[in-house]
């Protein structure tokens, strides 16, 4: 098994061989995939060593102090933190091949073609018919997609979608990898609350997808799904981050630079959530320690439920502490941003866009359940939908 | 950055204790306990004897060449979360943590002697300083006059049980006081919470030896590791509340269902299970800033007061509340656990108090 001392001459090699300063972006992302010091805890030639993932860390560290470029890992979230993790799990050799390199230099980002209009908690409820062309052996996906994020930057996209509507919802269901370029594929932005359009409409008409490019069997596209689910809710939590470096940063910054907008109230309530911030961010600190301890505990399941409350209480108080300043709004332009940038925006952006936290990725009512049912083990909700087939549902 | 796990020892030092109260601090011998004529003391004695004489557990804090195990405050504070959950009547906050950490900063050898003799477990000792006192709070002291002590002080946990006091006096000095002694007058009074009862003490011209001439330091410190490791048994008590709830509301069925099936409940334990979890980390940094003897301590103990102790009040109504009528009863355990957790939000300086603390800490500073 590789250690840290190894991991760290390795590292050394690949700066040597392409020094930061004289390489160009891309082909020091490549290189060092190449290297397997990507995510080390891959196997060899997909980016990694079958190292412990604890030791990825060793690697970062070595980088960064050499100045070394990233691979941007929040404008390709989706692709990194679920859509590899499922290529892997249940992906051929030839799609893990073809795939997980340019996926993790940022050269193809990767959106999620999962919520529809008519499912979205209820993911397992989805209508988007695939259905195979007898002749070609090509699946042809017809149907509707809604909230995806990215898909206007997107190159590829993790789909499910129905191929057999006689068995029940979750059985029915089958997992492919979507080429974005195909012409059946129409991206339409949906304009948020914030005044940009960072998720889409996505209308999908007779796109065909080859059947090479399906993960997993057929009609165990919602097994596969939980592994994407899982990684989404694990991706969450568990970053390093330093004091005050959430959204009580700012705040905590206005608090000490502007006396004149100091009041009582706000005070005990800003005390109140840097209590609160401090003691979250310390839970996602011991979440972390655990992972690299080899002793994942279910702490994970709970961070983002607080850090969405917590991302929502502070901003509304920061918008409250600037008073007039608060009445105001930085842009409404319509934009098609290519990631969520809270800290680059002002507070009323904060604001907003973070009401959108206890939605995106599952809703907090939803991860309550999860929690209270996977974590506690309380009883779960009567399901009168379990064994009828998905044709059979009332819609 | 602090280590926020427990170790393999750690853990190994968790289960001798959960074990042994098991077996001796059921909450049927809690209750017998509390209901004991007053002559007897506010302690279970023979407890405190398995847990001292028996698995060394004072001297956790006290130096080897000392007597003690010279282990840390993690150790201690995993002992408080077992403490905690089995709300046990004995001195260990206020005797082994409290008390103990006053005399840690006094140095000398009357200290010195006094620290061994706590460590071993035989004597009792308390810090005369009033349970509600946050640590750097103002806090009361008595008049030192001709090598005796005179006054009266309040408010005093575990008084009552205690061999030896350490008490603050009006020449900055902190005195230790034989309670069995003549000028001594230690008189309990009914308490909210029953299993750490508090005293009020007098003294009429009491003889005392002097420990240091700096009580406020040592006053101070008792108080921040009496702060910071009460989180632990914070989080002990809301765990308690917890596993309980969540135990008792899958087995109580109403409308043909268990109560744990309906989701305006099972939203409501889930959000304890999150406090809960956050309540560890802070509880944990906590201990581990003491142990390292950390810049950050004042900020951990703090942070982990101003979280901890809504948590664990929280935890102890809602299981009262999700326990239906019984919750409400003398014979169920649940309102040893509430009045511990209440009085305990109180003790060591309040919520509030402890976020002022931090605004100065931190700079945030009020209007
Ligand atoms: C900013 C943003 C980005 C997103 N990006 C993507 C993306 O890239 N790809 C993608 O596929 N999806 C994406 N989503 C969709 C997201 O996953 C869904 O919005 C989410 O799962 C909720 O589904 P819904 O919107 O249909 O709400 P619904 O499921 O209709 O929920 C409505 C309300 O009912 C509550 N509710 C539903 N079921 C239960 C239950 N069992 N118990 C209690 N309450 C319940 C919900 O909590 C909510 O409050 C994104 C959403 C947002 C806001």
């Amino acid at each position: 098994m590789i250690d840290a001392g190894e991991l760290r001459t390795r590292t050394r090699a690949l700066l040597e061989a392409h020094p930061p300063a004289t390489t160009d972006r891309a082909d020091f992302l490549k290189a060092r995939f190449d290297a397997g010091l990507a995510w080390v805890h891959y196997p060899e030639g997909l980016g990694g060593l079958g190292a412990p993932r604890s030791l990825q860390a060793v690697v970062d560290a070595e980088l960064e102090a050499a100045g070394a470029p990233d691979n941007d890992p929040r404008r390709i979230g989706i692709g990194l933190g679920m859509a590899a993790p499922t290529v892997l799990g249940f992906g051929t050799e030839e799609q893990k091949q073809r795939f997980l390199r340019p996926l993790w230099t940022g050269e193809e980002v990767w959106c999620q073609l999962f919520s529809e209009p008519g499912a979205g908690s209820d993911l397992a409820a989805l209508g988007t018919r695939a259905v195979r062309d007898a002749e070609s052996g090509d699946w042809v996906v017809n149907g509707q997609k809604v909230w995806t994020s990215s898909a206007h930057t997107a190159r590829w996209a993790i789909l499910i979608a129905r191929t057999d509507p006689d068995l029940p919802k979750h059985r029915g269901i089958t997992y492919f990898v979507c080429d974005m370029t195909d012409p059946g594929v129409e991206v339409r932005p949906l304009r948020q609350i914030t005044g940009e359009a960072e998720f889409n409409e996505v209308f999908l008409t007779d796109v065909r997808v080859p059947d090479a490019h399906r993960l997993g069997e057929v009609g165990e596209g919602w097994k596969v799904a939980q592994t994407t689910l899982m990684n989404e809710r694990v991706s969450i939590g568990g970053m390093r981050i330093p004091r005050e470096g959430g959204m009580i940063g700012p705040v905590a910054k206005a608090w000490r630079d502007r006396p004149e907008l100091r009041t009582h109230d706000l005070h005990q309530r800003l005390l109140k959530l840097w209590v609160d911030a401090e003691v979250a961010r310390l839970t996602g600190e011991r979440l972390r320690q655990q992972l690299v301890a080899g002793q994942p505990g279910p702490e994970g399941s709970g961070m983002k439920l607080g850090f969405a409350r917590l991302n929502q209480e502070i901003s509304g108080l920061e918008v409250e502490l600037l008073g007039e300043e608060g009445l105001l709004y930085d842009d409404w332009t319509m934009r098609r941003p290519e990631l969520v940038d809270f800290v680059g925006r002002e507070a009323g952006y904060r604001y907003l866009r973070s009401k959108g936290n206890s939605i995106e990725g599952g809703t907090s009512e939803v991860l309550l359940n999860i929690v209270a049912e996977r974590v506690l083990g309380l009883p779960a909700e009567p399901r009168t939908d379990k064994d009828v087939a998905w044709k059979d549902l009332a819609r | 950055m602090s280590d926020l796990l427990y170790s393999e020892e750690e853990e190994a030092l968790r289960r001798a204790v959960r074990d042994l109260l098991a077996d001796r601090c059921d909450a049927a011998t809690v209750l017998a306990r509390a209901e004991a004529p007053a002559a007897e003391g506010p302690h279970d004695r023979e407890l405190w004897k398995a847990l001292t004489e028996g698995m060394g557990l004072a001297g956790l804090l006290v130096p080897e060449e000392l007597g003690g195990q010279g282990a840390t405050h993690r150790e201690a504070a995993v002992v408080l979360e077992e403490l905690g959950r089995a709300v046990a009547p004995v001195p260990y906050l206020t005797s082994a943590v409290v008390a103990t950490e006053a005399l840690l900063a006094c140095g000398g050898s009357e200290a010195a002697e006094l620290l061994s003799a706590l460590a071993a477990g035989r004597t009792v000792g308390a810090l005369a300083v009033g349970l509600a006192t946050a640590p750097g709070a103002p806090f009361q002291d008595v008049r030192h006059d001709a090598g005796a002590l005179h006054g009266e002080l309040t408010g005093i946990a575990d008084a009552a049980g205690a061999d030896i006091l350490l008490v603050p006096a009006d020449d900055g000095a902190l005195y230790a006081v034989h309670t069995a002694q003549d000028g001594v007058t230690v008189t309990p009074r009914t308490s909210l919470d029953l299993t750490r009862p508090l005293a009020a003490v007098t003294f009429e011209a009491a003889a005392a030896r002097e420990l240091t001439r700096g009580a406020d330091a040592a006053v101070r410190r008792g108080l921040r590791a009496g702060a910071a490791l009460l989180a632990s048994e914070q989080l002990g008590i809301a765990e308690w509340c917890l596993t309980e709830t969540v135990r008792y509301t899958k087995e109580r069925h109403q409308f043909n269902r268990p109560v744990g099936s309906f989701q305006a409940l099972k939203h409501r334990l889930a959000e304890l299970w999150l406090e809960v979890v956050n309540t560890r980390a802070a509880a944990r940094n906590a201990a581990d800033a003491l142990a390292a003897d950390s810049t950050d301590a004042d900020v951990a103990a703090a942070l982990a007061q101003a979280y901890a102790a809504p948590v664990a009040v929280h935890a102890a109504e809602e299981a009262l509340q999700l326990h239906g009528g019984i919750g409400m009863t003398w014979e169920h355990p649940v309102h040893l656990y509430l009045k511990r957790a209440k009085a305990d939000s109180i003790a060591y300086g309040t919520a509030g108090r402890h976020r002022e603390a931090l605004a100065e800490l931190v700079d945030l500073q009020a209007p």
